[in-house]
Parts: C-alpha cells; sequence; structure tokens
C-alpha cells in the first residue's frame, strides 16, 4: 500500500503545481509501457463489520498474486493488487472502482463482499467493458439484466448454497419454517430452500418469518418461529444477523425443539460466536481448511498459506478472495494478453481446479459450477485445535443440474 | 459605531478582501471547482467533491442561513436520485428530463416534509425530519420493484449525452466532470442570487431571532416553508447529478448517515457562509480518501480532525478563516 | 392466533422495551440537564459492553463487571466532559453534537485495533441462563427477566436520587438556570461534570447487560444511537418518566408489529414518532420551552 501513497502524492504534487497546464498530466497517463506491472483491483469492506473476511480476502489474494509472481508473471510482466476500501456502501464502492479504472488503469477488478456492493462495481465495469469476477454470493449478478459479457461471478449463488444444504437435511414428511432478513440475500436464499423443498416434495414450509436487514434483538421474531413447531428451522441471514440471531434462537430455546440449519455456514461468524450456541448448527460453505485431507489442491493452498501467515488456516471468504484473482491470472497466462476480449474468452467455459476441486464457468451465465461442503458446528469438547470448528458432513459436487437454467436466468442462445 | 466606520475613512483604497471575495463569489468558486481534477487525486473524487458540496449547499441554506437544524436532507438527495435513477431506468426519459425529474421529485418530497416538520423547533424540529425521512428510507427499501430494494437500483447508465448538435462521451471521467460542474455552477448562482434578493435577509432575520422577525411583518412559516422546499430542491439535484456519475442509486443515499454527512461537512467547513459547504465537503471526502487508502484505521483520524475543529475553528474552517480576516483589521 | 403466542410476543416486547429505557436514559439524562445532544452515547454503550469482556477476562465474574463497568465507563465520561465538553458551553449545542459525533468514531476505531473488528461471544452468566417454560403461557427467558428487574431497580434509584435527595434538586435546579444556581454559591461546573459521567455510566451498563442477549461487536452502538434518540424524542427530551413509558411504548409497539407485519417491524418505530411528534411536538412529557 505504501507504493499508492507515493503516487498520490506525488500525483497531487504535481497536480497542484500545474493546475492550468493538463497537457503535462494526461502524458503522464498516457506513458503505459509493456513493462509496467498488470494491475487488478480489489474493492473490499476493509473498515465496518465484515473487516475481517476483508483482511482474510487480501492475504488470500495477495498469495495469488506471490505465486502469478513468483512463476514468471506474464511473460516476465509482474501483477499487482490495488487493495480498495469500499466501506461495504455499494456508492462509495463505485467511486472507488471509477478510480480503478479511470487513474490507475487496471486490467481487471476482482470483489466486494455484499450483494448490493457487487451490484453496484458490475454497473460500471460494464459500462465500460472492464472484466469483474465477483467473489460474493448473489443470484442476480448472473441473471438479466445485470449479467453482462464482462461479468464472472467465482463465488457460490444462494441457489446453490440453500439447495445443496435443503437436500442434506431436507425429508419428505417434515415441517420447515424460515426465518429470513427481508432483503435481496435472505429472499434468494429462502427461494434456495423453497424450491428444494419442492424438487424433494412431501416438506411442508408452515412458516416465512421476515427480519428486517441489520436487526440487533431477535426475540421478537422467535416466539412464532416456536410456535410453529418445525422439525427444521432455516435461518437465512449473514453476517452479524446471524451470530446475533442464533445466539438469540437458542436462548429463547428455539434449538431444543428444532434443528437449526443455515444456507452458509460462516467462518469469522463462528469466530465470534460461542461453540455452544453454534453447536449442531448444520450449513453450507465454499470452503473449510480441513478439506485438505481429501483435496491435494486444498492441502497445497493451506500450506502456501500457512507459510505466508505463521500457520494460520484461511476462511471460506478468503479462499473467494485466492479463486477469484488466481482465475484471472490464469487466463492471463493463458490467453498471453490481458486485453478483456482474450480474458473473456479464456474465462467463459473453463474448467479449472485452484482451491478446492474442479470448477466450471458456465458459459451462459459465467457463474462457477462447484461444490458444495455440508458443515456441522461441532461441540466445545470435541474442537481439537482453536480453528477446529465443524465436521464436513457431506459434499456435494457440482454440476449443472443444481443451478438454474440459462433460460430461467434470462439468457438465450441467441444472445452469446 | 466610530471604530466601525474608521477604517473606511482611513485608509478609502485599501482592498477589501473578503468583500470582493463575496461579490465575486460564484466566479471565484467556479474557477476553482474547475481546476478540482487536477488538484484532488482523482477525478471521480472531484466530482464527488462537486456533488456533495452541493449538496452541503442545499443543507446550509437551511441550517446555516434559516437557523433550522434538518437529520433529514438524506429524504430530499435520495428522492432526487431516486427520481432521476427510476426516470432513466423504467421510463427511458432522457438525461435532462430525468434531472429535471428528480428535482421535481425532491422539491415536492420538501414541501411534504417542510410542511410537516416546520409546526417544531430545536432539537424537535431535527428528530421530526429524522423521522420523516427514516419512514422515507424503509419506504424505499420495500418497494424493491421500484428502487431495487437493498440491491440499489442499477441499469441507469448513461452512455452518451446529446446537447443540440453536440454529442458528448459521459464515460470519459474529464467530460463527466464538467457537465456536472455546469450543473452545479448554475445552481450556485441561483443560491447566491435567492441570499442577495430580500429573501436572504428575511432568512437571516428569522434564525437571529424568529419573534422579532414575526414582529417586523415578515410571514415566517411562510418563508420557512420556502427556504425548506429551495435547500431540499438543490440537495434533490445534488442526488440527480449523483445518480449519473455513480449509474446506480444505492439505498444509502436515504440513510441517516447520509443526513448526518451534510451536518458534519457545513458544520467543518463554516455553517451560513458561501465557501464553507464546498470546503468541508472537500476535507471530509479528502480525508477518507486519503486516509483510507493509508491505513484501515482512517475512521480514528477522521474522528480526531473533527474533535480538534469544534474545539479549535469553531465556524468552521472558511467561517474562522473570514473572522481571522475580520479580527485582523484595525 | 393462539393466546401463549400474543402473550410470549408480549414478554419479548417488554424485555426489549427494557433495553430501550436503559439506552434511553442516558441520553435523555444528558440532555436534559445539560442542553447536549450526545452523538457518542451508542459508542459508550458499546464500550461498556467491551470493558464488560474484559473485566469478565479478568476476573472471570459478572457481578463483578456489572458493578466496575458503569464506574469505569462513567469515568470515562467525566474525562470528557471535563477537558472537550466544557469548553463548548455557550457555542450552541451543534458543537457538542460534531464533537461527541467525531469520539463516536475515535471510540469505535479504537476498540477495534484493542480488541479486534470481529466482534466476540459473550456467555450469559451461569445464574442466569435457561428459561422458565410456563405451559399455556409460554417460555420466559431467565436473563431477560433479570434485565426487566434490573431496569426498574436502577429507574428507581434515579427517580430517588434526582427526586427526593438535596443533591438531585440542585442538579434540577441548575438545567433550569445554571446562573441563579451558581449565584446561590453552587458550582454548576461540578454538578454538569457528574451528571455527564452519570449519563455515561449508564449507556455502558445498557451496553454490559445487552451484552449477553445481542453478540458483542463494535459497530453494536450504530443501531442503538437511533433507537435511543427515538425513545427520547417520543418522551420528552430530558423526562425521566416519559422516556421509561416510551421505552415500554416503543419495545411493545415493534414486538407486536412483528408478529404481525414482520417487515414494518422497524418502520413502526419511526412511525410512532411521527405520529407522536404532529399530534404533541415535545413528546409525551416534554416540557414546551427547551431549558437551552
Amino acid at each position: 500500500m505504501d507504493e499508492t501513497r507515493f503516487t498520490i502524492g506525488r500525483r497531487a504534487l504535481l497536480g497542484g503545481a500545474i493546475a492550468t497546464l493538463s497537457a503535462p498530466a494526461l502524458l503522464l497517463r498516457a506513458a503505459r509501457a509493456e513493462d509496467e506491472p498488470i494491475k487488478i483491483g480489489f474493492p473490499t469492506p476493509l473498515t465496518g463489520p465484515f473487516g475481517a473476511e476483508a483482511k482474510d480476502q487480501v492475504q488470500c489474494a495477495q498469495l495469488a498474486i506471490k505465486q502469478f509472481n513468483a512463476a514468471g508473471g506474464l511473460k516476465g510482466r509482474q501483477a499487482e493488487l490495488l487493495v480498495r476500501d469500499d466501506k461495504l456502501n455499494p456508492g462509495e464502492a463505485a467511486t472507488r472502482t471509477l478510480e480503478l479504472i479511470e487513474k490507475d488503469k487496471v486490467a481487471c477488478i476482482v470483489g466486494a463482499l455484499s450483494a448490493s456492493v457487487q451490484l453496484a462495481t458490475n454497473e460500471v465495469t460494464k459500462a465500460r467493458g472492464v472484466v469483474y469476477v465477483s467473489i460474493s454470493q448473489s443470484d442476480a449478478i448472473t441473471a438479466a439484466p445485470d449479467f453482462s459479457r464482462t461479468t464472472f461471478h467465482e463465488a457460490l449463488n444462494p441457489h446453490m448454497t440453500a439447495g445443496a444444504v435443503a437436500r442434506h437435511v431436507f425429508k419428505p414428511g417434515m415441517k420447515v419454517a424460515i426465518l429470513l432478513a427481508d432483503y435481496a440475500y435472505g429472499q434468494e436464499m429462502a427461494a434456495g430452500f423453497r424450491r428444494a423443498a419442492e424438487a424433494i416434495g412431501g416438506v411442508d414450509i408452515v412458516l416465512e418469518q421476515k427480519h428486517p436487514f441489520g436487526a440487533a434483538d431477535y426475540s421478537t421474531f422467535i416466539p412464532a418461529l416456536r410456535a410453529a413447531k418445525a422439525d427444521v428451522v432455516c435461518i437465512c441471514n449473514f453476517g452479524r444477523d446471524q451470530a446475533n440471531s442464533i445466539k438469540q434462537a437458542v436462548d429463547l430455546g428455539l434449538k431444543r425443539q428444532s434443528k437449526i440449519v443455515v444456507p452458509v455456514l460462516l467462518y469469522n461468524q463462528r469466530l465470534a460466536g460461542s461453540a455452544d450456541a453454534f453447536e449442531g448448527i448444520i450449513g453450507g460453505s465454499n470452503y473449510y481448511w480441513t478439506i485438505e485431507d481429501r483435496l491435494p489442491a486444498a492441502k497445497a493452498f493451506n500450506d502456501a498459506y500457512r507459510s505466508e501467515t505463521n500457520g494460520n488456516t484461511p476462511s471460506d471468504y478468503g479462499a473467494y478472495g485466492y479463486a477469484g484473482v488466481r482465475i484471472v491470472l490464469d487466463a492471463m497466462r493463458r490467453a498471453g494478453s490481458v486485453e478483456p476480449d482474450a480474458l473473456v474468452h479464456e474465462l467463459e467455459g473453463a474448467h479449472y481446479e485452484t482451491y478446492k476441486g474442479p470448477e466450471t464457468m458456465r458459459a451462459c451465465d459465467h457463474q462457477a459450477v462447484q461444490s458444495v461442503l455440508i458443515l456441522d458446528s461441532k461441540a466445545k469438547a470435541a474442537m481439537k485445535t482453536p480453528s477446529d470448528f465443524f465436521d464436513i458432513v457431506a459434499v456435494e459436487n457440482g454440476t449443472e443440474k443444481n443451478l438454474r437454467s440459462c433460460a430461467d436466468l434470462g439468457h438465450t442462445v441467441a444472445a452469446q | 459605531m466610530i471604530r466601525d466606520i474608521a477604517p473606511v475613512q482611513i485608509a478609502p483604497t485599501r482592498i477589501d478582501w473578503p468583500m470582493l471575495a463575496q461579490r465575486w463569489r460564484v466566479p471565484l468558486l467556479a474557477v476553482g471547482l474547475a481546476a478540482l481534477p487536477w488538484i484532488v487525486p482523482s477525478q471521480a473524487l472531484a466530482v464527488n467533491i462537486l456533488i456533495f458540496g452541493l449538496y452541503a449547499t442545499g443543507f446550509n441554506l437551511l441550517f446555516g442561513f434559516t437557523g433550522m437544524l434538518s437529520f433529514g436532507h438524506a429524504a430530499f438527495f435520495g428522492a432526487g436520485a431516486y427520481g432521476t435513477g427510476i426516470a432513466l431506468a423504467r421510463f427511458g426519459i432522457g438525461w435532462f428530463g430525468a434531472i429535471g425529474t428528480g428535482i421535481a421529485v425532491a422539491s415536492a418530497l420538501a414541501l411534504l416534509i417542510g410542511a410537516l416538520s416546520i409546526r417544531s423547533r430545536g432539537i424537535y424540529f431535527s428528530m421530526v425530519t429524522l423521522a420523516l425521512a427514516q419512514l422515507i428510507y424503509y419506504i424505499a427499501l420495500q418497494a424493491t420493484g421500484w428502487t431495487g430494494g437493498e440491491n440499489g437500483l442499477r441499469g441507469l447508465t448513461v452512455l452518451t449525452l446529446h446537447i443540440g448538435p453536440l454529442t458528448l462521451n459521459f464515460l470519459d471521467p474529464t467530460v463527466k466532470y464538467y457537465v456536472i460542474l455546469a450543473f452545479v455552477v448554475a445552481a450556485l448562482w441561483a443560491v447566491s442570487r435567492l441570499l442577495n434578493a430580500p429573501f436572504g435577509a428575511a432568512i437571516e432575520a428569522i434564525r437571529e431571532n424568529e419573534g422579532r422577525a414575526a414582529a417586523c411583518g415578515y410571514d415566517v412559516k411562510r418563508i420557512k416553508l420556502v427556504a425548506f422546499v429551495l435547500s431540499g430542491s438543490i440537495c434533490g439535484l445534488a442526488g440527480a447529478l449523483n445518480a449519473l456519475h455513480l449509474s446506480i442509486v444505492p439505498i444509502d443515499s436515504l440513510s441517516y448517515q447520509t443526513s448526518g454527512l451534510a451536518v458534519i461537512m457545513v458544520l467543518l467547513g463554516g455553517a451560513g457562509t458561501f465557501f464553507g459547504p464546498f470546503i468541508g465537503a472537500a476535507i471530509f471526502l479528502l480525508i477518507e480518501d486519503v486516509f483510507s487508502l493509508w491505513t484501515v484505521h482512517w475512521q480514528l483520524f477522521a474522528g480526531m480532525v473533527f474533535i480538534l475543529a469544534v474545539l479549535f475553528l469553531p465556524h468552521g474552517v472558511w467561517g474562522t478563516l473570514v473572522s481571522w480576516r475580520k479580527g485582523r483589521e484595525p | 392466533m393462539s393466546f401463549d403466542l400474543i402473550m410470549a410476543q408480549l414478554f419479548a416486547g417488554v424485555a426489549l422495551g427494557a433495553v430501550f429505557v436503559l439506552l434511553s436514559t442516558g441520553l435523555s439524562v444528558i440532555f436534559g440537564m445539560l442542553g447536549v445532544v450526545n452523538f457518542a452515547h451508542g459508542a459508550f454503550f458499546m464500550v461498556g459492553a467491551y470493558a464488560g469482556v474484559f473485566i469478565l477476562a479478568l476476573t472471570g465474574n459478572f457481578w463483578i463487571a456489572l458493578a466496575a463497568v458503569p464506574l469505569l465507563v462513567g469515568a470515562m465520561g467525566l474525562a470528557v466532559e471535563r477537558f472537550l465538553v466544557r469548553p463548548l458551553y455557550g457555542r450552541g449545542s451543534d458543537y457538542p453534537l460534531l464533537l461527541t459525533f467525531g469520539l463516536g468514531y475515535v471510540l469505535v476505531e479504537v476498540v477495534r485495533i484493542l480488541f479486534g473488528s470481529d466482534g466476540m461471544p459473550f456467555e450469559t452468566p451461569e445464574l442466569l441462563t435457561g428459561g422458565i417454560d410456563i405451559e399455556g403461557l409460554g417460555y420466559f427467558q431467565t436473563y431477560r427477566l433479570f434485565v426487566i428487574g434490573m431496569t426498574g431497580l436502577l429507574m428507581l434509584c434515579l427517580w430517588l436520587l434526582l427526586e427526593r435527595t438535596r443533591y438531585g434538586l440542585i442538579i434540577r435546579a441548575a438545567s433550569r438556570d445554571p446562573e441563579i444556581v451558581a449565584v446561590l454559591g453552587v458550582d454548576v461546573r461540578r454538578v454538569f461534570l457528574l451528571v455527564f459521567g452519570l449519563g455515561t455510566g449508564l449507556a455502558a451498563l445498557a451496553g454490559l447487560l445487552a451484552a449477553p442477549m445481542r453478540t458483542v461487536n463494535p459497530e453494536m452502538g450504530v443501531t442503538v444511537l437511533i433507537e435511543a434518540f427515538v425513545v427520547t424524542v417520543i418522551g420528552g427530551m430530558g423526562s425521566l418518566l416519559g422516556g421509561a413509558i416510551a421505552g415500554m411504548l416503543v419495545g411493545i409497539v415493534v414486538s407486536l408489529t412483528a408478529l404481525f407485519m414482520p417487515e414494518m417491524s422497524t418502520i413502526s418505530m419511526f412511525a410512532l414518532m411521527a405520529l407522536v411528534l404532529l399530534v404533541r411536538p415535545y413528546g409525551l412529557f416534554g416540557r414546551g420551552v427547551l431549558a437551552r
């Protein structure tokens, strides 16, 4: 980040001195030699409630850059990550993305942690034909009208995640209640559970209880969930909402009568929450570090991360940061170019393995088809190390069957 | 009295800088803003300073000049943004008409909220505006079909502008900056005229003493309402320009943090001054931009700057400069 | 809609209302006495929760934390009043507002530096875990019953302090007319100092009591600040009784809308505030003319 600070200072000084003469400034900007580093813009919410996730994303993204550079870069050209704080605010993210494209001339953008931020970033990149790899969950970004030729989605989406959890937990004859945060993420997750329940058949969804996004107190939503006497309660919310609502649901006696499941069991929220509150809660994830026992790619990723961080283990959202940067760097090397058209050509329909087993970038919607891990939160007594949070109880391998169809997403064959 | 007149008689040729700056304030500010993209780190930031400077100017009209502290001005900023965005994205209205729609929506909303809130005074006025603005926020959050809800409104990217025979590439940051600047300068000119007109004297009379203004024959309620609506429509224009700039309308445009931003920027720059809002906006956004590149703990430094500014610059940066100059006069 | 569901919902509303009352009291006391709108109130709430985490880690005893946290953070409040707020008296209410806004930023960031931005768990004290399951009436969580009791006790103590002691008399008099009180030989500055300390101590206590119900994180004060404002304004700024009634009212209204119209449960608080202010522009128990 020191480099950036220097650039700003220099620009500001230069700019101040020659405010009236724009020509030299333009010349400076035009200087783009082939030996300049390949810049990758990385907006992520460093400040705010997801600071820890964001920090880990940066750590992992830097790892991908380091590996690329160590392997010789792109014909000797090195890559460089420009990290920007989007403050979890779509307006801020749009401004930062504009800056990265207009001033820093980045080759592509990777990042974002919330649905609204990634959609804002996407709106800016798509108008300017810049490749964007989103690494946060959303169903909207791969569907019309948000989708564009240069939009890629490396993260799981709510349809896949909730679907996988539902297929693991729901059995015919079950009564299911859903608590959802009343915004896109919660609604998409709830829709995922609903569609999966229909496909399984015989699952009765007895209650859909909405709560406002960012609520601090859930005690007012729990009585109705208790009264529903469901076998399974699905809690569809994210981040602090998840930790808060699980804690309060357990305190108010919900866990004693119903199985609690969540679409995404977050590594960092489990870290912030207590083992007792999370014990026995089942949820999906893109990654959990103990998968290294089964996958050599995960072992390699974990080991590389460990040697960077004195033996720590990467988190789920951190791993997305690694994969997002890695797939564009790999595409650059394959294409021998950083031009958007070449990157799109390389990424579309690509089969690759970066950290978690095989993935495919589906051609019609640029969604990474990948596995979903089903995790079960361990009791405090069963934890062997401080980061031994979950048991991997199942792995649902990636298949197009578990995605919404291209036509359903609004992509016609002619449009490709 | 004698001390007031004396310097004029002793040194009639002395240049009265504050007075001169006051007279040429719109051209001065326009020139300063025109150079901005080459002074600040990026053009996107320069556009933000323009937009939030205008937003703070609109707020200052009500707070600094009329003495009414609203905590709900995000409602008008957001209404302008959503009005413009919805006109572009849902109705396919041209960019110019869309800006007009945004201002109209913001003004109508300001009329409604103003009529309801000017019944109370002081901190209660602030709280009524906050409550009504929060209502607007939650309505917009729920009306997903119109506003995009939490995901924000998308699909309003303006690629080119057609002005008469001219076709401009709006994606070019320099073009974008100067187009937005044209709107901002026009609005500033209007505000300046308004402040010089009898209306300006009337609102300042209300700020100084409401009872006395009423006794002087001013229709206080009506003037307050007019000031409220004018303030709202300027903030609406700022919102409309922000929608064009970012090509999205985030739900945060309507949040109370956005309302707070106006208060902070105006107090930082100098309430009741013409240049203050822009200076406050520039300082705030620069701190945020530069410090957040340097450290993730930028809020620590931002907070300290506020504390120090309040303790040592009681009239804001510009206000303190002006009173310091005045104080140095013999 | 069964009877026990409505009972459970009402209980949830009262428990939530107790938190609201706790939250708004500190804000209201400072505003009522000093005319200062304390935007750092939410931050002090958060600092209270973290101070609790710290003392709990040190001593392992919730009850020690319960006694120490308000004193510790209250002392912090004293320092803030003495060195930051005091120079601003007589400059209008906008200045303390901006200052405390900045202070809120600083406090949140300092906590992030000291404790990380992740948030941390806060276990319910052993003695107060579990709940009472009354057949036909519903499930009552012990800890929430405890919070309701604590709130009642605290409000009673405050009322006794302000209305039944000599010191309370001075505080009330100083809030009405500080100049006269000063002329009578009372050190008004010390009164203001202690009132500010009291207000921040109450915010911290509210944070500590809320910690076992919610998770502890640096942003936990943000929404809380707005909620505290709403409650205070509905009750009438500066009115202790008004704040207590408004807190309960808001808690129950929010809880019942959560049952019948969950999407509206946050908005209901603001709708209530708008409604009250349109009928009674100075809140339910507010004085028409403000002290300052």
